[in-house]
């Protein structure tokens, strides 16, 4: 099954000889954070961890969508779908998410309609298929989802779709790196940046992480050798001391990025404060849908009133995504919390950490 | 004039329950099925020949039609395929039909088609049935109910519980081909590939393997819904072993595992409907691998791991890289990742 080209098992045992050498005689620990949520899987998946040496240390950020969707658009969605004429549409992990007081999946049950779909392309679709119903698309994900949404968005546009809005929780990720690196917590000495991502925003949009923060940046691709690869010139920075950007993954990421969706980002969006889970509000971190698309804004279209919302005290949620706490470090990991029966977030989605952690960790 | 689909009056009980049976059920299933509806069959047993092995299950599969077969000869492989895992040789089947009203006629000759072609294929009798329509709405176009009954020689002893440490564990071929043919006829995930079921029926190639392995042959599976890796652990938690999988081994066409990592799934989890993993002891694996080889459903089989007795309950993993990873059953469905 290995993929020959990106899983060459010496390869992958030479980058892993030269981190043991280098930071055999290294007398700290380096902590790197993966932001993304695809770097978290593919790490357990893989089982990385396993051949890094101990003092080096992999922590996982807040680049899983689902994860860091708060409690309170959770509820906004649940009291959408107890509309009778609402039909939930969304990416599947979603629904497993606790609200408040519920989850889609439950209101699912209970007879709320809900879809699970590939794609917001496949929203409108249904939109078109059932023109006797209203079709709510969550828009959670960061610029690498938003992009497809908001052509999504000028198309239902174009075709005077009336049937058809967005509840839009998008998130920008440099927003909340930035906001990690100024928790005076925090003690991540470098990051993995994500690769999708970085593929739409280009890597100039962490230059200022790396001149202003000092942090060392490295984008890295989600195959095995790449995470290695990735690690192995975050380290080449931080024992330099010479924070920058660099790009592992050339294969798909430019300095610019991709131009084209950053304009159709630009058309539909504007930057908004944003409440993460866990994490709170980040100024300018998430993306609403400008004045000319509120017709579509399910938030402006459909006010329904939603209690306020509450997280389980006992959930280390916003601790993990910080980097600050290893699954394993939550009381309720794998006792009460489990994917089964997800208490945070972060046990649900499938690029959750502590889902990861639970499913992979040895 | 309604003719063309299923009305509510085909499940009455009345005339048009009749037509049905009898225009299209009894002689598109003959040749296995009895000719005499009688409520229940009467089976002669072999005498001496051993025990009963009987089973059941429901299909219910969307779309019906997939590439690499629907969900009638599904229904009858999966059934032949439960009752060849605990070593049966099958004798007969039920089925038991559930309508959905305005269910096309023209389908359900198809699917009923490939029930009678796959019962042929597997050599067993469709012995006894029953249908019924439900209004529209109230099911998914059609709900298959099977039962098998099979017949176990005399000493076959196989069994989730059986595998013990040092045994040796094969898989006839590449995995997570009828889980991906399924997904990839979705809707609306447009995925260009040809990616086909690999629904056949096992109770052959189990014949082979237990003929090479005899009572070395300790644990048979289909690894189903769940995939593989559900199915391991479940075997690993029955036996109280520690298996240890081989990424680099584990068999997989290049279009599954490519579709796979584009939408974030792991072929260890997608589901299977002609494979089988066999659990054999150290010293009859390389003849159980050998039988294997040689039948048509078994030539891409090979070794993908080994059984010890230390970490009571755990598949790992030893990853293509070198590390080690824990292997978990399947929560939920598997989804595409968001991005
Ligand atoms: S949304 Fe993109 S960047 Fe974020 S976790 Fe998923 S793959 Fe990574
Ligand atoms: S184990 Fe559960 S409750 Fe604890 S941090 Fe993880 S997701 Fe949150």
């Amino acid at each position: 099954m290995p993929d020959g080209d990106y899983q060459n098992p010496e390869i992958a045992r030479g980058y892993a000889d030269s981190l043991q050498k280098r930071l055999a005689a290294h007398p700290t620990s380096i902590t790197l954070m993966e932001v993304c949520g695809t770097h978290t899987m593919s790490i357990y998946q893989h089982g990385i961890r396993d051949l890094l040496p101990p003092n080096l240390r992999l922590v996982s950020g807040p680049g899983c969508p689902v994860c860091v969707t708060p409690v309170s658009t959770l509820d906004r969605a649940i009291a959408l779908a107890q509309q009778k004429d609402i039909l939930i549409a969304t990416f599947g992990d979603m629904v497993r998410v606790p609200g408040s007081a519920s989850s889609l999946l439950r209101e699912q049950a209970l007879g709320a309609h809900i879809q699970i779909v590939y794609s917001p392309l496949d929203a409108l679709a249904l939109a078109r298929r059932n023109p006797q119903k209203h079709i709510v698309f969550l828009g959670i994900g960061f610029e690498t989802t938003a992009p497809t949404v908001a052509a999504t968005l000028v198309k239902a546009q174009d075709e005077g779709m009336d049937n058809f809005s967005v509840l839009c929780a998008h998130k920008t990720m440099p927003a909340a790196m930035a906001a990690l690196t100024a928790d005076a917590n925090l003690t991540v000495d470098g990051y993995l940046c994500p690769a999708h991502v970085s593929a739409i925003i280009g890597a100039d949009a962490y230059r200022f992480l790396a001149e202003e923060r000092r942090i060392p940046c490295v984008i890295t691709g989600f195959e095995p050798l790449d995470i290695l690869q990735g690690i192995d010139m975050a380290l080449a920075q931080i024992l330099e001391e010479r924070p920058r950007v660099d790009i592992q993954y050339q294969r798909f990421v430019t300095p610019a990025g991709n131009r084209l969706a950053q304009a159709l980002l630009a058309k539909v969006f504007e930057p908004c404060d944003a409440e993460w889970r866990g994490l709170g509000t980040i100024v300018g971190s998430g993306l609403r849908l400008r004045e000319e698309f509120a017709s579509f804004d399910a938030e402006k279209i459909w006010p329904v009133a939603i209690p306020l919302s509450k997280e389980s005290p006992a959930c280390r949620c916003g601790d993990i995504l910080k980097g600050l706490i290893q699954p394993g470090d939550c009381p309720l990991f794998a006792r009460t919390c489990t994917p089964e029966n997800p208490v945070g977030a972060c046990m649900v989605s499938n690029e959750g950490t502590c889902a990861a952690a639970y499913r992979f960790g040895i | 004039m309604h003719n063309d689909i299923i009305l509510l009056g085909h499940g009455s009980g009345g005339k048009l329950s009749h037509q049905l049976l009898d225009d299209l059920i009894i002689p598109t299933l003959s040749g296995t099925a009895l000719k005499d509806q009688n409520d229940a069959a009467v089976l002669a047993i072999p005498p001496g020949e051993g025990r009963l092995a009987f089973t059941t299950d429901s299909y219910v599969v969307d779309p019906l039609f997939f590439s690499g077969g629907n969900i009638g000869d599904l229904a009858i492989n999966g059934t032949v395929n439960d009752l060849a895992m605990s070593g049966a040789r099958p004798l007969a089947i039920s089925v038991g039909l559930i309508l959905e009203e305005g269910l096309p006629i023209a389908d359900l000759k198809l699917i009923l088609q490939s029930m009678r072609k796959a019962a042929k294929a597997a050599d067993v009798a469709i012995v006894t049935g029953d249908t019924k329509v439900v209004p529209r709405g109230k099911a998914d176009r059609i709900f298959i109910n099977t039962a098998g009954i099979g017949i176990v020689e005399h000493g076959i002893t196989l069994g989730g519980s059986q595998a013990r440490a040092g045994d040796k564990v094969l898989i006839n071929g590449t995995i997570g081909d009828h889980g991906m043919a399924i997904l990839s006829r979705r809707e609306n995930l447009e995925i260009e590939a040809d990616i086909c079921s690999d629904s056949a029926p096992l109770h052959d190639l189990v014949a082979d393997i237990l003929a090479a392995g005899g009572h070395s042959v300790h644990v048979l599976r289909d690894p189903t819904r769940g995939g593989v890796a559900t199915t391991l652990k479940e075997i690993a938690l029955q036996s109280q072993v520690e298996i240890i999988l081989e990424e680099k081994h584990l068999p997989c066409r290049r279009e599954v595992h490519g579709i796979c990592r584009l939408l974030g799934l792991d072929p260890l989890y997608v589901a299977n409907e002609g494979k089988l993993l066999c659990v054999v002891a150290e010293n009859k694996a390389a003849d159980v691998l050998h039988a294997m080889k040689k039948h048509p459903l078994g030539h891409q089989a090979c070794f993908i791991g080994e059984i010890q007795g230390s970490n009571f309950g755990r598949v790992t993993l030893r990853t293509a890289i070198g590390g080690l990873r824990s292997v978990d059953m399947l929560t939920g469905e598997q989804l595409p990742r968001i991005c």
